[in-house]
């Protein structure tokens, strides 16, 4: 059994606004054991960047508001000081973001960005050292001629080789969770394949559990192990990548697997679409989120259906549905949305 | 009531389906002839000198016909919005011929585009940097009408009102702030605009790579109900293939500004031809975990050369797995395979022994690149009449280009 690297529990995360509180994260459950790929899908605003960046205590702040608990290796984030989040940061938790122009400092050159987070950790590093190791992390995430790459600046380096310079500075500490939020949203597609592909590596040689934030179904199916579907701040949904793909029991995931525009399949001859948009998290509608958009809303929904396992073959795939198992299976596939169907071969 | 509904959708993709088959023959609405634009790339304090060209567009020709769907696909930089923006005069190209309707609008002035403009409209990807924030929903979609004078039958002020309902706006919002709206609605608003001044030609670039899927397919549905009830034809410009491969009829790829294959629709999914095609198909991963595992996948490593230098030959050659010495030194013609579906390539894929044998110069070929075709063959090369496009290009391209 692989050890158990972060547990979430019931994570609450608001922030006071001048409009109202806004609850972005309301109610997260969820665990990454070693050597997983844990991918978090969601459109804007559904709170899976929010979810993310309270693990490496990024959303702190006068108005934040946190309750629920998320602990690395049993030690609780939520309330560690910021001198522990300090040697977390990079060391235990580290962050691939969208941007890497912005994440990285336009006026250091890459190798010294790698160096200063090596030695920010450990001061009895030399600097030859420190500099050696980062273009041997330069190297390993595929930069070639990494040692003079790594004296140039960040606008030197095309996008995608500023992404893979992120990666590098990530995995300088050899952290033990990886977080990568919308890591190849940015990036052109024969790109996005080659940073893709370098995750994958990253998966089967290190024993690093990552957390992969994306809107992009594709990219789960290529990626996750497990999968967490978010909607308007809570978890609808989460399962192993199969269980989401083919038997989803949350009617937001069918719109979603739904709603994609597939290059292997004819199109279909409309693209099935969820109406409506997703509500404000200051006033979102009682019950269950997904209420107002949802075609199998009942007098139930009112009430928050809890996260809990429903399909009796799976005691690991939970949502929030108030839908019979089987009720919800004969629906889904009156609405004969794509991508459900497991072709027969 | 639902069946209903269905029998009626189903009515109407018939129906456009015929219409699609009849777009084969269609008249040409947009006529792009080895449009070529460079852009110049300037250095010095005090006198500027031009010390390259950024070859953004080179020698590129296309035709759209009434009522049809173009897509245009390619990674950044690969010059498909500096074309489309060169379809519809937003750009001045550096040679080439573009006509619109039967007429040469290449270098029309700004005057005499006016009415051109009318009915060759944009949309663009970000919604949010397109709308102006000081001006609200009114005033952005009838400023176009009250520019080309058009009118509606109760006046501007109506006319918006039934714009902002058919595209699935609530008409009682002609008074808010592009921030009030979410950017799918932005997105909307931005596709009235367009329609205001009742065009034949919408170019969308990259309409829908801002928003999230639920809301794509929204603003995809409703571009495909405005095409049937307008008779709009669509340049649809986007990096995303499987949305492109949604809404097209027929689609071309490009690379570092050439087009390198062009394709009814499907069968670019299908039968891709030029290695880079199918590369682009490889690298998108699909949203079906069996199918994905199966999936024999090519990554394609490096990236595009710099446009300001590009490659001799073909230039993919620089990426491509198939590449031979021939590849590095004569730029293939795009070959014309059965169906119309045309690929610039020296080592074409996915082609038999016969259908590379009977392949022609396509006329649609960039005028720099030889008559060698993949089989072997070399075709003489048409020389293009002075008047027209092609003397003045290949006479540009020398003095711009030399060597």
């Amino acid at each position: 059994m692989a050890e158990r690297l972060l547990e979430v529990e019931d994570l609450q995360v608001s922030f006071a606004t001048e409009d109202g509180v806004v609850r972005a994260v309301d109610g997260v459950t969820f665990t990454l054991d070693r050597g997983e790929v844990l991918a978090i899908v969601g459109e804007s605003g559904s709170g899976k960047s929010v979810t993310s960046m309270t693990l490496m205590g990024l959303t702190r702040g006068p108005n934040a508001r946190f309750a629920g608990s998320a602990k690395l290796k049993g030690k609780e984030l939520l309330t560690a000081s910021e001198e522990d989040l300090q040697h977390i940061r990079g060391a235990e938790i580290a962050m691939i973001f969208q941007d890497p122009i912005s994440s990285l400092s336009p006026v250091h050159r890459i190798g010294d960005q790698i160096v200063e987070q090596i030695r920010a950790h450990d001061k009895k590093v030399s600097k030859g050292e420190a500099f050696d190791h980062a273009v041997e992390l330069m190297e390993r995430v595929g930069i070639p001629h990494a040692r003079a790459r790594a004296r140039a600046f960040p606008h030197e380096f095309s996008g995608g080789m500023r992404q893979r310079a992120m990666i590098a500075m990530a995995l300088s500490l050899s952290p033990s969770v990886l977080i990568a939020d919308e890591p190849t949203t940015a990036l052109d597609v024969t790109i996005q394949a080659q940073i893709l592909a370098e995750v994958k590596t990253l998966k089967e040689h290190s024993d690093s559990g990552i957390i992969f934030v994306t809107h992009d179904l594709g990219v789960v199916a290529d990626i996750a192990d497990r999968v967490i579907v978010m909607y308007a701040g809570r978890v609808v949904e989460q399962g192993t990548l199969d269980e989401i793909f083919y038997d989803p029991q949350h009617p937001y995931t069918w719109g979603l697997l739904g709603s994609v525009t597939r290059m292997d399949r004819d199109p279909p001859k409309r693209l099935p679409s969820i109406p409506g948009l997703p509500p404000s998290l200051i006033r979102a509608p009682r019950g269950c989120h997904f209420r107002p958009r949802c075609p199998h809303e009942f007098e139930r929904c009112a009430e928050v259906p809890p996260l809990e396992a429903r399909v009796a073959e799976a005691p690991d795939h939970l949502d929030r549905c108030w839908l019979e198992v089987e009720d919800k299976r004969t629906r889904r596939e009156i609405e004969g949305r794509i991508g459900l169907v497991r072709d027969a071969a | 009531m639902s069946e209903e509904r269905n029998q009626g959708a189903a009515e109407t993709q018939e129906l456009r389906e015929a219409a699609r088959s009849l777009a084969g023959t269609g008249k040409p609405m947009l006529e792009a002839e080895h449009v070529q634009l460079y852009f110049p790339v300037k250095k010095g304090i005090l006198v500027d000198r031009t010390i390259g060209h950024v070859h953004a567009v080179d020698d590129c020709s296309i035709a759209l016909r009434e009522g049809e769907t173009l897509g245009i696909v390619g990674e950044s930089g690969c010059g498909k919005s500096t074309f489309a923006r060169c379809m519809v005069r937003l750009l001045e190209p550096t040679a080439g011929v573009i006509r619109f309707r039967g007429t040469d609008i290449t270098h029309l002035g700004r005057r005499k585009l006016e009415p051109i403009h009318r009915e060759a409209q944009l949309v663009f990807q970000d919604p949010v940097s397109s709308l102006n924030p000081r001006k609200r929903v009114g005033q952005i979609v009838g400023t176009p009408m009250k520019l080309h004078g058009v009118k509606g039958q109760n006046g501007v002020e109506d006319r918006v009102r039934e714009l902002l309902g058919r595209v699935g706006l609530n008409p009682e919002h002609i008074n808010r702030f592009p921030h009030e709206f979410s950017g799918g609605q932005r997105q909307r608003i931005g596709v009235a605009r367009a329609l205001a001044v009742d065009p034949r030609l919408i170019v969308l670039d990259e309409p829908v790579s801002a928003l999230d899927v639920s809301i794509q397919a929204q603003v995809i549905n409703l571009l495909d109900d405005l095409q049937d009830d307008f008779g709009l034809s669509y340049v649809f410009i986007a990096h995303d293939l499987s949305v492109v491969r949604h809404v097209s009829d027929r689609i071309g790829v490009m690379y570092l500004g050439k087009i390198v294959e062009l394709s009814p629709a499907k069968e670019l999914y299908t039968k891709p031809i030029h290695p880079y095609t199918q590369a682009l198909l490889g690298a998108i991963p699909i949203p079906d975990p069996e199918e994905n595992r199966a999936r024999e996948r090519v990554v394609v490593g490096g990236e595009p050369p710099n446009p300001v230098d590009p490659p001799t030959g073909c230039r993919f050659h620089t990426r491509c797995p198939h590449a031979t010495d021939i590849c590095k030194q004569v730029e293939p013609p795009l070959a014309e395979y059965p169906g119309g579906h045309l690929a610039a390539c020296h080592h074409p894929q996915n082609v038999t022994e016969e259908e590379v044998t009977n392949a022609g110069r396509s006329p649609l070929s960039p005028l720099v690149a030889g008559g060698l075709l993949p089989n072997g063959k070399e075709v003489p090369v048409p020389q293009a009449d002075t008047n027209g496009a092609g003397g003045g290009l290949a006479a540009r391209l020398k003095r711009i280009a030399p060597g």
